[in-house]
């Protein structure tokens, strides 16, 4: 089975998710005419990334009658989406999220789970903590979604592995830091290595798709990565700049290299659980 | 303790053009100003905005006041020449000698604040004039000393070296062809006769900047960079300038009655709606 995988590396408009629909609807005719399954947008991909005192005004629900999904979830119906955004339950709180759409409905949502609020980073100052990793079932099998910090701990990609998340995808607003005599800012290393690294750990897919633009200060320096079950980068996008990047996964790779290399068959559940438990308990 | 302050030029170079193209047209401008003092920082921010929104859409502004020294206009000549730019000169001496005039007492250093804000005066009425933004000239190292003057040559729109110190802005300046007695020459607020950044501060630009870069980016204490051989008294006036001078880094702080007080609990990036 081939997925046609499109990762949108987009700028956003902070603050202005008129205009970030619209160019989510843009991209997603460009993938739809390079024949993409699935197109992936960057964490907050409708709102900006520095929102502050702007969070409440830019929420939304991944609902039919919201003004804005409501685009989005007829969209679906060509290729799949994840889309980010900030979204307010029922009890008006606010977290950072990412909704995967398919067929006019929404399938899933995640809320991150770690909200960096350190250094440069003031998540948890204007945002909800989610308390949830799940991987879900799409029809390219069983998925799993996560947002920025959420892969910076190792944690929350071990638990999409472990509950059948083949296919793993993660979306950042990632403002480029670290320059030294490098080609490549230290963000940017930081990140790819770990993506491949969980890749080759889980014998999974992962893919990576980072925004672009400035606010203010801060440059997103994008370079969408999607690396296959051995760990290999299958395409990379270019840094700083707006791009599409198209990708075919052939999902039957999972098959070739867990049949050569059985880390996911071999992994002792139980003796994580077992000292997990002695661990926290001794706390 | 590893001390690595070279840069990668063509990433910063892109990072800080692409910078200044974003930040300008954001705000609704396609033009920027700059005050062009003969000296590096100057020169390098100048470059990078040519290069960002083209020669035409960039005037350099030289402001000499009769005690500058003349290298300082040769040099802002040198560099306009080389990047095509619009240019103006505007001498300072009548605006600020009347003030000077009025107080016999008056100190070097006092003359050489009122220089730096006139400066500041001049250009952001060009800026108005030309349609255009400032753009600043502080290098990290000069912020973090404190080394300049409130509201004077520290004024600007947007500032794409701050991030620099100023042995990075030597190397950035190699790289975008800045002529070399500009980035040979001592460095000089020249706001007096035989004045250098260097001889002013005790300490030389080269050092300093390996200081700061342990302290400031590495989080090495004050202590642990006298262990590596960092001279003693050397920290100690460094780490005192730094914290001194925060002020000079910061909004003036407003004192908090309401609910929601702008600074503290009402938050937007300048970007905000762009």
């Amino acid at each position: 089975m081939k997925l046609n995988l499109g990762l949108a590396q987009i700028a956003t408009k902070l603050g202005d998710v008129e205009a970030n629909l619209e160019k989510h609807l843009n991209y997603i005719e460009q993938a739809k005419a390079q024949k993409a399954d699935l197109l992936v947008f960057p964490e907050l991909s409708l709102t900006g990334y520095v929102l502050q005192d702007l969070v409440a005004s830019v929420a939304h629900r991944p609902t039919e009658d919201d003004p804005v999904f409501k685009h989005l979830l007829k969209a679906s119906n060509d290729l799949d989406l994840v889309v980010g955004f900030v979204d307010e339950d029922t009890r008006h709180r606010f977290f950072i999220a990412s909704a995967y759409l398919s067929g006019g409905r929404t399938v899933h949502v995640h809320h991150k789970v770690y909200l960096p609020t350190y250094g440069l980073f003031d998540e948890g100052r204007f945002f909800a903590w989610g308390d949830a990793v799940r991987a879900f079932d799409t029809r390219f099998g069983r998925v799993g979604m996560l947002i920025c910090e959420d892969f910076w701990h190792a944690s929350p990609p071990y638990l999409l592995w472990l509950d059948g998340a083949d296919v793993m995808l993660f979306t950042s607003a990632s403002p480029g830091r670290g320059l030294n005599d490098n080609e490549k800012l230290e963000s940017a290393r930081w990140v790819e290595r770990v993506s491949k690294a969980y890749a080759s750990m889980f014998t999974s897919f992962v893919a990576h798709c980072n925004r672009v633009g400035f606010e203010d200060g801060l440059l997103f320096w994008g370079g969408a990565t999607v690396n296959d079950p051995n760990g290999e980068l299958l395409a990379q996008g270019p840094y700083f700049e707006e791009a599409l990047t198209v990708c075919e996964l052939d999902l039957n790779q999972l098959r070739r290299t867990r049949a050569r290399l059985p880390l996911l068959r071999d992994e002792r559940t139980a003796l994580v659980q077992k000292e997990m438990s002695r661990i926290l308990s001794a706390r | 303790m590893h001390i690595e302050l070279s840069i990668n030029t063509a990433v910063a170079r892109q990072i800080l053009t692409g910078f200044i193209k974003s930040e300008i047209t954001r705000a609704g401008f396609s033009r920027a100003v700059v005050g062009l003092s003969g000296g590096i920082d100057s020169a390098l921010s100048c470059a990078l905005a040519v290069e960002a929104l083209g020669r035409e859409n960039v005037l350099a502004v030289r402001m000499p006041y009769r005690t500058s020294s003349p290298d300082s206009l040769a040099h802002a000549e040198m560099l306009i020449e080389q990047l095509e730019i619009p240019s103006k000169t505007i001498e300072i001496t009548e605006m600020v000698e009347p003030l000077f005039a009025k107080d016999a007492k008056i100190t070097k250093l006092r003359k050489g604040n009122i220089m730096a804000r006139e400066r500041m005066i001049v250009l952001y009425d060009q800026s108005e004039v030309f349609k255009g933004l400032v753009v600043g000239t502080s290098n990290k190292t000069e912020i973090l000393l404190g080394y300049s003057t409130q509201f004077g040559d520290s004024a600007s729109a947007l500032n794409p070296i701050g991030d620099l110190y100023k042995t990075q802005v030597r190397q950035l300046s190699h790289a975008l062809n800045i002529p070399a007695p500009i980035i040979e020459k001592p460095p000089s607020a020249d706001l007096w006769d035989g004045q250098t950044d260097e001889g002013e501060l005790g300490y030389t630009y080269e050092s300093v900047d390996k200081l700061l870069f342990l302290l400031v980016d590495q989080r090495f204490s004050a202590n642990e960079c006298v262990e590596a051989g960092f001279d003693e008294k050397f920290v100690a006036s460094v780490v005192r300038r730094v914290q001194r001078f925060q002020y000079k880094r910061m909004q003036p702080p407003i004192a908090k009655l309401s609910n929601r007080t702008i600074g503290y609990d009402f938050l937007y990036l300048r970007d905000w709606g762009t």
